[in-house]
C-alpha cells in the first residue's frame, strides 16, 4: 500500500507538463473507462428500474434506467410470499453460520500449519493441498452425503464446504508474515497454543479473516447448486438463489410464453413474471452489493497473497 | 505439564533420550494443543474429500443403488468404452476445451488491457470508482448474472433494440436460440463478470515496479505507450507467466454455472460441457457408472495438466502453485 501511494504521487508530479499526445491519451482513456462502467452497470440498473416499475406497464417496454410508473407492489408481493421469505431466512442463516464456522476453523488449522515446530505440519498441509488435485466428483459426493444422512438437513450447506484450501493458504501466508517475535514472545510468556491463537493470532489476523469472511459469505449467499442437488424436495430448506433459479428456468429463450407456474396463478393481476424476476434478482444481490465496497481494501490484499505465493 | 516434560528431557543423558517412534509420540503429546486444533479437521477432510474417491469403483461396476458392495457386478472398462464411443462425450469435451480456451485468452487480454488503462489514471478517486464498479459483477451469483444476461439478450431486450435502431438487423433475434452464438456470448459474459476482478493481481504487480524506471524513460522522451510497452508490461511479465501456466492446469475447468444456466435445448450442442455431461447422466438419467467414468476421466486429465503446469513453472524458476 505504501508503495502504491509513492508511485501514484510520482506519476502525478511528473505529469504536470502534459504534451498534446498525453492529453489525447487521457481523454480517450477516461472515455473508454466511463463506457466500461456504463456497460458494466447498465444491465443491473435496468433490472433495478424494472423492479420499481409498475408490472403491467413494464410489458410495454422502454424502461431503461428509471421507472416510468413508480410502485412498491413488486417488493410487496415478494415479501408477502411465504416461501420466498422462508428461503431468504435460510439464505441468511447459512451465510451467517457458514461464514463464522469457516473463518474460525480455517484460522485454527492455518495457525497450526504455520507453527514450524509442529510435528504434523507437513502431513496436515499435504493432506489439504492434495485435495486441490483430486476430487471424487458429483455422484460419489452425492452418495456420501446420502450415507451421512445429510439430505434434507440444513447442515448439508455447512459441513461439506467447511474449509477451503485457498482460504487456508491465504491465512497461513498471512500468519507466517506476522513479525516473528510476536507469536514467539507469547510462547515465552508461558501462553499455550490455545491462548496464543485466541488472544494474539486471531486479533492480529483481522485483515485476512475479513477477506476470507467476505469470500465465504459471498459463496454461501450465492450458492444454489447444493440446494438443487440435495434439498430440492425439502421446500423449507430452499434458499433465495434457488427460488430465483426456479423462476428463471421457465424463461428460456425458446419458451417465452411458458405459463409462469403457480406463482402467477396465486398472484393478483398486479404482478408479472418479468417484474417478479427483476425484484427477486435485486433482493438476491443487494446484501452483497452493500457490503463489498467497504471490504475492498482487505480483499485486494487477500487476492495478492493468494494469487502469487512467493 | 510442559515444563515438567522439558525438565525430564534436559536432565536425561543424551544417549538415553528417546528416539524414533517414542520421541515422535512424546512430541505429539507435548503439542497436543496443536493436534487438537488440527486433527479433527483432518478427519473432516478425510470424510468429505478422500472417502468419495472410493466411489470411483462405481465406474467399473454395473452399479445398482442400494445393493451392498460385495453384490455389485463388476463391469471392467465397459463404461469407459461406451463413453469414448459416445459422440456426445466428444462434443462436450470439445466445448469444454473451447470455452476454457476462450476464458483463458480473452480473460488475460482484457484484464491486462484494463489494468494498463487503470494504471494510467492519475485521478485517484476516479480510479477507485472504476475499480469498485468493475468488481460488482464478480460478486453477483451466476443465477443473478444469468437472469440479467437473459433479460438483455431477450427479443425484447436492450441488445435487440439497439441493433434494430442502428439498422443492423431487420427483425428481433433469439440470441440464446442459436447454437453457434453461444461461445461468443459466453466469452462476453465471462469478460463482463470477471474482467475487473482479474485486474487486481496485475494492478498489484504494477505498483511494485520501481518508479525511477518511469522517470528515466521520461528523461529519454518516452511517451505513454512506450512506457507501457517497455516498462509496465515487462514489469508484470513474471505474474503473467505464472498465471498463464497455472491456468493451463485448469483447462478442463470451464465452469459449470454459466453453461448450465444459459444453456437450453437449442444451443446444447455448443453449451454442454463435461460437468453438465456428468450431471445429465448422473442426476437426470441415473446412469451412475457413466457419470462417474466421466468424472474420473476429468480428474485424471486435470491432474496430469496441473502436474505438468506446476513442473513447467518450477523449471522456469517462477513461483509455484503451492
Amino acid at each position: 500500500m505504501a508503495e502504491m501511494t509513492i508511485k501514484e504521487t510520482n506519476h502525478r508530479r511528473t505529469g504536470y507538463r502534459q504534451s498534446l499526445g498525453d492529453r489525447i491519451f487521457d481523454v480517450v482513456n477516461y472515455t473508454l473507462l466511463v463506457l466500461l462502467m456504463i456497460v458494466t452497470l447498465y444491465p443491473y440498473l435496468n433490472t433495478l428500474a424494472v423492479s420499481f416499475n409498475d408490472a403491467k406497464d413494464s410489458i410495454r417496454g422502454g424502461i431503461y434506467l428509471w421507472p416510468r410508473i413508480w410502485t412498491l407492489e413488486n417488493y410487496k408481493f415478494v415479501f408477502e410470499n411465504a416461501s420466498i421469505v422462508q428461503a431468504t431466512w435460510i439464505s441468511v442463516l447459512r451465510t451467517v453460520i457458514g461464514t463464522v464456522l469457516t473463518v474460525f476453523c480455517s484460522a485454527m488449522v492455518a495457525y497450526t500449519i504455520s507453527r514450524p515446530e509442529y510435528v504434523l505440519r507437513k502431513f496436515v498441509t499435504i493432506a489439504f493441498i492434495l485435495t486441490m488435485y483430486i476430487n471424487g466428483g458429483l455422484i460419489p459426493n452425492y452418495l456420501l452425503i446420502r450415507e451421512l444422512g445429510l439430505i434434507g438437513s440444513f447442515w448439508v450447506y455447512i459441513w461439506p464446504g467447511l474449509i477451503g484450501v485457498f482460504n487456508l493458504i491465504v491465512i497461513r501466508s498471512f500468519i507466517e508474515n506476522l513479525p516473528d517475535n510476536i507469536l514467539e514472545s507469547a510462547k515465552i510468556d508461558g501462553a499455550g497454543d490455545f491462548r496464543t491463537f485466541f488472544s494474539i493470532c486471531l486479533p492480529l489476523s483481522t485483515p485476512v479473516l475479513a477477506t476470507v469472511a467476505l469470500f465465504t459469505g459471498v459463496w454461501q449467499w450465492n450458492s444454489w447448486f447444493d440446494v438443487f442437488l440435495y434439498n430440492s424436495s425439502y421446500e423449507h430448506l430452499s434458499t433465495l438463489q434457488y427460488e430465483l433459479q426456479k423462476t428463471l428456468q421457465f424463461s428460456n429463450a425458446t419458451t417465452k410464453a411458458v405459463d409462469f407456474s403457480a406463482m402467477q396463478a396465486r398472484s393478483s393481476s398486479q404482478v408479472t413474471p418479468v417484474a417478479i424476476r427483476a425484484t427477486m434478482t435485486i433482493v438476491a444481490s443487494v446484501p452483497i452489493i452493500m457490503v463489498y465496497p467497504f471490504l475492498q481494501k482487505y480483499f485486494v490484499k487477500g487476492m495478492m497473497v493468494g494469487g502469487v505465493k512467493e | 505439564m510442559d515444563s515438567k516434560l522439558m525438565h525430564v528431557d534436559t536432565s536425561t543423558p543424551l544417549s538415553l533420550q528417546p528416539r524414533g517412534v517414542k520421541r515422535f509420540f512424546r512430541l505429539l503429546w507435548k503439542q497436543r494443543a496443536l493436534v487438537l486444533m488440527s486433527v479433527p479437521f483432518v478427519i473432516w477432510l478425510f470424510v468429505f474429500r478422500y472417502v468419495p474417491i472410493w466411489g470411483w469403483v462405481i465406474a467399473f461396476q454395473n452399479f445398482k443403488p442400494g445393493k451392498p458392495f460385495t453384490e455389485q457386478q463388476w463391469a471392467g472398462l465397459k463404461h469407459f468404452a461406451y463413453m469414448f464411443n459416445d459422440e456426445r462425450f466428444w462434443l462436450t469435451l470439445r466445448n469444454t476445451f473451447v470455452m476454457s480456451g476462450i476464458n483463458l485468452v480473452l480473460g488475460f487480454l482484457t484484464a491486462i488491457t484494463l489494468a494498463l488503462m487503470l494504471n494510467e489514471v492519475r485521478h485517484i478517486v476516479f480510479k477507485r470508482v472504476v475499480q469498485t464498479v468493475s468488481y460488482l459483477p464478480h460478486f453477483l451469483s451466476w443465477v443473478v448474472a444469468a437472469g440479467i444476461v437473459r433479460a438483455i439478450l431477450d427479443p425484447d431486450g436492450i441488445i435487440n433494440e439497439i441493433l434494430l435502431r442502428l439498422g443492423l438487423i431487420d427483425e428481433k433475434l433469439l440470441f440464446l436460440g442459436v447454437g453457434e452464438w453461444f461461445w461468443p456470448i459466453y466469452g462476453a459474459v465471462i469478460v463482463w463478470k470477471e474482467v475487473g476482478w482479474n485486474t487486481i493481481i496485475y494492478l498489484a504487480a504494477m505498483t511494485m515496479i520501481d518508479p525511477s524506471l518511469y522517470e528515466a524513460a521520461e528523461m529519454d522522451g518516452a511517451g505513454r505507450f512506450r512506457k507501457m510497452w517497455h516498462i509496465t508490461l515487462p514489469g508484470i511479465r513474471p505474474v503473467i507467466t505464472v498465471l498463464l501456466i497455472m491456468n493451463i492446469g485448469y483447462l478442463l475447468e470451464s465452469g459449470f454455472e454459466p453453461q448450465y444456466l444459459l444453456g437450453n435445448g437449442l444451443n446444447m450442442r455448443y453449451s454442454e460441457n463435461l460437468d453438465i455431461y456428468v450431471l445429465r447422466y448422473g442426476i437426470e438419467q441415473f446412469n451412475y457408472p457413466l457419470s462417474v467414468a466421466a468424472s474420473v476421466f476429468k480428474t485424471v486429465v486435470s491432474f496430469v495438466l496441473l502436474f505438468t503446469a506446476n513442473n513447467i513453472a518450477k523449471r522456469l524458476g517462477e513461483t509455484r502453485l503451492y
